[in-house]
This record gives C-alpha cells, sequence and structure tokens, in this order.
C-alpha cells in the first residue's frame, strides 16, 4: 500500500507542472502587451510601463517568469492585481462562497442521485426505472443554465418558494437554488451509476449467500448490494468536486454569486492575467488533489487495484 | 415424450434403425447431434450483428435515431424548413410580437422570426459537435492506441501527457482559451474543445487496446509475418472499437452542450453566426417580458443533445452481452 501512495504521489509532480505549465503558457504567450492596454486611450508614460514590467517579471525570459509564479504558488505569495489589491486576498473571499456552493451540490447529488438510482436498480426494467432513465437522459441534455433560468422564473418569481438571486454575503437559504442547479448534470450521473451498479451487484452470489443465509431483504439491500454498489459513485462524487468549482463559473453568473467564477471572469476580461492563471492554478490543484484522493481511497476500498 | 428428447438432426430420422431398437443409445444423443445441428448456412453471429438485433427491437434507437436524423436535415438544409432568412428578414417593428400565422414561435427582441432562428441554429451546433467529436475520436484514439500498444517509454510519456490534459477542466480551459483567441468560428470553437477533450477517449482506448492486444488472433497474426502496424491496424483497433463508438456518442452531446456554454457566456460563436447558444444568451434578457421565448433556442439545443446521448445509451446496452442477456 505504501509503495502505492509513493508512486501515485510521484505521479502528481509531472502532473502539476505539466498543467500549470500549459495555462501559464496560454495566458502569457498570447498576443498583445496587457501592460500597455492599462492605460487607455492615452497610454501610460514609458517609464512607468517599464516599471510595471519589471514589477512583474515581464522582461524576464518565459520560463524564469513560469519559475518565479511557481515559487510564489509555493509560498502562497500571489502578488498583486493591477488594481494594486494583494491576489491571495482577492482569492480568500472568492473561494469560500464557491467551496460552499460545491459542497451543498454535492451533498444534493450524493442524496438524491444515490437514492433514486438504488430504487431503479431494485427495480431493474420494471416502470419506474424506465422512467426515472429517461428523465436522467433529459436532465443531462438539457444546459446547466437553462435549467438555471427555468428554476428561477418558476421557484423563484411565480411561486416564490426560494430566492431568485444569492448576491453578496450569501447564506445557505439563498445558496439552495444555485447549487440544486449545480448539481443537476452530476446528479444524472450518479443516478445512473449507481443503478447501473446496483443492478450488476444484486445478482452476485455473495448477496445470493446473505439472502440463503436468511438475512431480510432490506439488510441484504443495505449491507450488502448498497455497500458495494457505492464504490464507483464514491469515486466519482470525489472527483466531480474539482469539477463543480471549475464548472461553477456559469451557476455563479446567473444567480450573482460573488465567487471565484465570477472573480476568474472579469479577470479575463479586464487582462488581469496574474489573477487568472493563480486562480486556475488553484482550481487545477483541487481537481488534480480530489483526484488523487480518490484514487487512494479507490485503493483502500479494492484491493485489487493496489496490485495492479 | 420420447418424440421431443432429442434435438432434430436434419436428414436423419428419429425412429430407431431396425436391430437397434432395444440396446443402442441413439446416435444424435450427446455433444455430437448438437454439433450435426448446427446449420451453416446460418449467417455467423458477430459482436456488431448481434447489438444490431438487440437494437432493433428497442424503441429508444429508434426515437433517438429519428431525432439525429431530424436534427442533421435541418442542419444541412435549413431552407427546407422555413422560407425566411435568420438575419435578413427581421423587423425591429415586430420586436416581441406575439406568435401569428407563418411565425408559430413569434419575433425575438430584433423582430426576427424565432423559428427561423431555431431552424438555423441547429448548423452550428451540429458542425462543432461533429468537428470536435470527429478531431477527439482521431487524436485520442492514435495516442491510445500507441500507448497501449507499444507499451513502454511511449506509454509513460503519452499517459503523462494525457493525465496533465485531464487536470484542467474542459469548461474552465476553454474559457480561458477562447476569451484570449483572435478569432471565433465554429472551427475555433470546435479546436479548443477538441484540445482539451480527447483525453478520456485516449484512456479508453488505452485501456480497451491493452485487454485486446494478448489475444489469441493477435499472436496468430504475428505467426503468420503480420507486421506490428498492421496488427494494429487490421486487428486490435477493430476490436477495441466498441467502447470508443459509445464514448464518442456521449462526447458528441457534450460538446455541443460545451459550446452552447461558451456562447452564453459570450465568449463562443460571436452574434453573426445563428447559435442556440448565442440566441438563449439573447432572449435571456427578455426574462421579464417573454420569459417563454427562451425556451424554444432551449428547446432545439436539448433535443439535439439528448438525441445523441439517448443512442449512445442504446448502443451501450446493445453491445454488452451481460445487459443484453436480461
Amino acid at each position: 500500500m505504501l509503495w502505492y501512495i509513493g508512486r501515485r504521489l510521484l505521479q502528481v509532480i509531472p502532473v502539476f507542472l505539466g498543467a500549470t505549465l500549459l495555462l501559464y503558457g496560454m495566458v502569457f504567450l498570447r498576443p498583445g502587451d496587457p501592460v500597455a492596454a492599462l492605460g487607455g486611450e492615452r497610454g501610460l508614460p514609458e517609464a512607468v510601463q517599464e516599471q510595471i514590467r519589471e514589477q512583474y517579471n515581464l522582461n524576464e525570459p518565459f520560463i524564469v517568469q513560469y519559475l518565479l509564479f511557481l515559487k510564489g504558488v509555493f509560498t502562497l505569495d500571489f502578488g498583486v492585481d493591477f488594481r494594486g489589491r494583494e491576489i491571495a486576498e482577492v482569492m480568500a473571499t472568492a473561494f469560500p462562497v464557491t467551496i460552499q456552493l460545491a459542497l451543498m451540490a454535492l451533498a444534493i447529488e450524493a442524496v438524491f442521485g444515490v437514492g433514486f438510482g438504488l430504487f431503479a436498480g431494485l427495480r431493474k426494467g420494471k416502470f419506474f426505472d424506465g422512467t426515472v432513465l429517461v428523465l436522467s437522459l433529459l436532465v443531462i441534455a438539457v444546459p446547466t443554465f437553462v435549467i438555471g433560468f427555468v428554476m428561477q422564473i418558476v421557484v423563484g418569481v411565480n411561486l416564490g418558494w426560494l430566492p431568485v438571486t444569492a448576491g453578496r454575503d450569501p447564506n445557505f437559504y439563498s445558496l439552495l437554488m444555485p447549487a440544486m442547479v449545480l448539481a443537476a448534470t452530476s446528479f444524472a450521473y450518479v443516478l445512473r451509476l449507481t443503478r447501473t451498479s446496483v443492478a450488476e451487484n444484486i445478482s452476485a452470489d455473495y448477496v445470493r449467500t446473505a439472502r440463503a443465509k436468511g438475512m431480510s431483504g432490506s439488510s441484504v439491500t443495505s449491507r450488502h448490494v448498497l455497500r458495494n454498489s457505492l464504490i464507483p459513485v464514491v469515486t466519482f462524487l470525489g472527483a466531480d468536486l474539482g469539477s463543480l468549482m471549475g464548472g461553477a463559473i456559469v451557476t455563479e453568473g446567473i444567480f450573482n454569486i460573488a465567487g471565484v467564477g465570477g472573480t476568474l471572469f472579469q479577470a479575463i476580461s479586464r487582462g488581469e492575467n496574474v489573477t487568472v492563471v493563480s486562480i486556475t492554478t488553484v482550481l487545477v490543484m483541487v481537481y488534480i488533489v480530489a483526484n488523487l484522493v480518490v484514487d487512494l481511497l479507490y485503493a483502500v476500498l479494492d484491493p485489487r487495484i493496489r496490485y495492479a | 415424450m420420447p418424440e421431443n428428447r432429442y434435438p432434430a438432426v436434419p436428414g436423419q430420422s428419429r425412429q430407431p434403425r431396425r436391430g437397434q431398437e432395444h440396446f443402442a443409445a441413439p446416435l444424435d444423443e450427446g455433444g455430437l447431434g448438437a454439433v450435426d445441428a448446427v446449420d451453416t448456412r446460418e449467417k455467423p453471429s458477430s459482436l456488431w450483428r448481434d447489438a444490431w438485433l438487440a437494437m432493433r427491437v428497442n424503441p429508444l434507437f429508434w426515437v433517438a435515431g429519428a431525432i439525429i436524423l431530424v436534427v442533421v436535415t435541418v442542419a444541412a438544409f435549413p431552407q427546407l424548413f422555413t422560407s425566411l432568412d435568420p438575419r435578413l428578414s427581421c423587423s425591429l417593428a415586430n420586436a416581441y410580437g406575439p406568435p401569428q400565422a407563418g411565425h408559430i414561435f413569434g419575433f425575438d427582441h430584433q423582430g426576427c422570426d424565432i423559428y427561423t432562428r431555431v431552424i438555423y441554429g441547429a448548423r452550428a451546433s451540429v458542425i462543432v459537435g461533429v468537428l470536435s467529436t470527429a478531431l477527439v475520436v482521431v487524436f485520442g484514439t492514435l495516442v491510445g492506441a500507441i500507448a497501449g500498444y507499444f507499451g513502454g517509454l511511449f506509454d509513460t510519456l503519452l499517459s503523462r501527457l494525457t493525465d496533465i490534459f485531464f487536470a484542467v477542466p474542459l469548461v474552465l480551459a476553454a474559457i480561458v482559451i477562447m476569451s484570449l483567441a483572435p478569432s471565433r468560428t465554429t472551427v475555433t470553437v470546435a479546436l479548443v474543445l477538441a484540445a482539451f477533450g480527447w483525453t478520456q477517449i485516449a484512456r479508453i482506448t488505452r485501456g480497451s487496446v491493452l485487454s485486446v492486444k494478448n489475444n489469441e488472433f493477435v499472436t496468430a497474426a504475428r505467426s503468420l509475418g503480420m507486421g506490428k502496424a498492421g496488427i494494429l491496424v487490421k486487428h486490435v483497433l477493430p476490436n477495441s472499437a466498441a467502447p470508443i463508438i459509445v464514448y464518442a456518442t456521449v462526447a458528441l452531446g457534450t460538446f455541443i452542450v460545451a459550446e452552447a456554454t461558451l456562447s452564453f457566456l459570450g465568449i463562443g460563436l460571436p452574434p453573426s453566426v445563428v447559435s442556440w447558444g448565442g440566441d438563449i444568451s439573447q432572449y435571456q434578457r427578455a426574462i421579464r417580458v417573454q420569459p417563454e421565448i427562451i425556451l424554444y433556442p432551449a428547446a432545439g439545443l436539448a433535443l439535439t443533445v439528448l438525441g445523441f446521448i439517448m443512442m449512445g445509451d442504446v448502443v451501450r446496452d446493445a453491445l454488452d452481452p451481460k445487459a443484453r442477456k436480461r
């Protein structure tokens, strides 16, 4: 097991370096000069431009810039953006909201996805199963932003059950609808995964053994079928946390939440390259770490992986 | 009772022969009789033939097929479905006009016929979906097949490359690149989506090739003197194709959603291209005046994606012998 953990940790290093270099290159090697664009129509004096370039290491060769950036990431010193705000501070205000939103979405998709998936899998081929399967396809097919608008109009405006937008300082109540919208697509995937897994395990030998020794139907389901069926679902959920945070951009836009997505989008449109790269790097790190934890968890749950 | 005991063997009488009535077991009892019973004139069964037989009776296959056929026809020949032009026939006098004869969905904020916009919007989605899927299949299969088949250093390098691109979420990467792209056309959007969307297919192909390459028929081909590349193309790839096809069908749907998301954010296709994502983002402004108009392009988008992912689902079930048995 230790050998497996060590090997898996070593694999993360080149992936992290490669992914951040890729993002850094995409943002910094593009045509156009963000410093020259800072002053607008009249332009900044040469000396000021030169000073800004010096401050952001823009005169160094690309690879040196990248390494200096990496040093900043590991010392948690991301520098300041063009408006003079600490980027670490900008992220510290943006990330908590998005993390809360992503965790709420994760909880929603886990509870409802596993619940519906379990019932569909136990009744495979029946009416309930067929209906749930087609409905889940429909949820996957309708884009998040359409689901968001429909929810806003129906649940928010017409029925008035939940706040239409979250705004600044959102609480649990006002984040409930955005979390539901963010969770929708993954909910359908979790449901389908659980359903397939349950339907497969229900005819496994160990389930027959459990029944044969006289266990009641419900405890066979909860102790044997469900536990074994949850292995692929847990791995999906772990990996999904990273995608939820990266994918929250659209949901945050619709519900006017001041999270990572909104900050990133503003930074992109203002040409704040350092902020863009810092935020995306943190998102990629979350994604990599989530996948790493999932892999290790998987190895704990399923010994076959360790020895492969 | 004795009538049904043995399988019918063509050309052989069920009556016992003279003199053998009492002491000899019938000739057709046991394995040989079953071998003789095989009708060699029947077409040999294969994975694809079995899959087709299973799909043919699945109503969802016909629903998904019909949706795809309609959407592709609309995308290829929009003028068959509407006589209006999506841009030139607009008149501001009609802005937010209600549905009327000849304009069943009414008019949008610029007085354009919404029905015509929805019909013409199909093209952008289908082009982006098909193009990025084609790119992803070609590149992903190439990377996955080389990594899985040749192994060693190739495998290490290509697998780490795949991991690197996999670590960047698709929508996040697409947002960063598209906001920096100098020109935004259907081709650029497809290229960007493909550039970060190929990893899953490379992983699937690699796994599939790994499980196929040690089969007896590969050894047989090698002992017949076939070259490595020849075996890969002629024997290994065709036998690893099933999961790739299933994934590609579903991926087509997700690429269409991704394009719509980018266009909705205003960094996908420019307004000069009629697209469902772009129209949804425009019609969103009318959400207090006429919330229902947003549903028309959204329905076109959802129906198209539904057709493709439903087809992927049907094909997967048909190709999986375990799922087919029931």
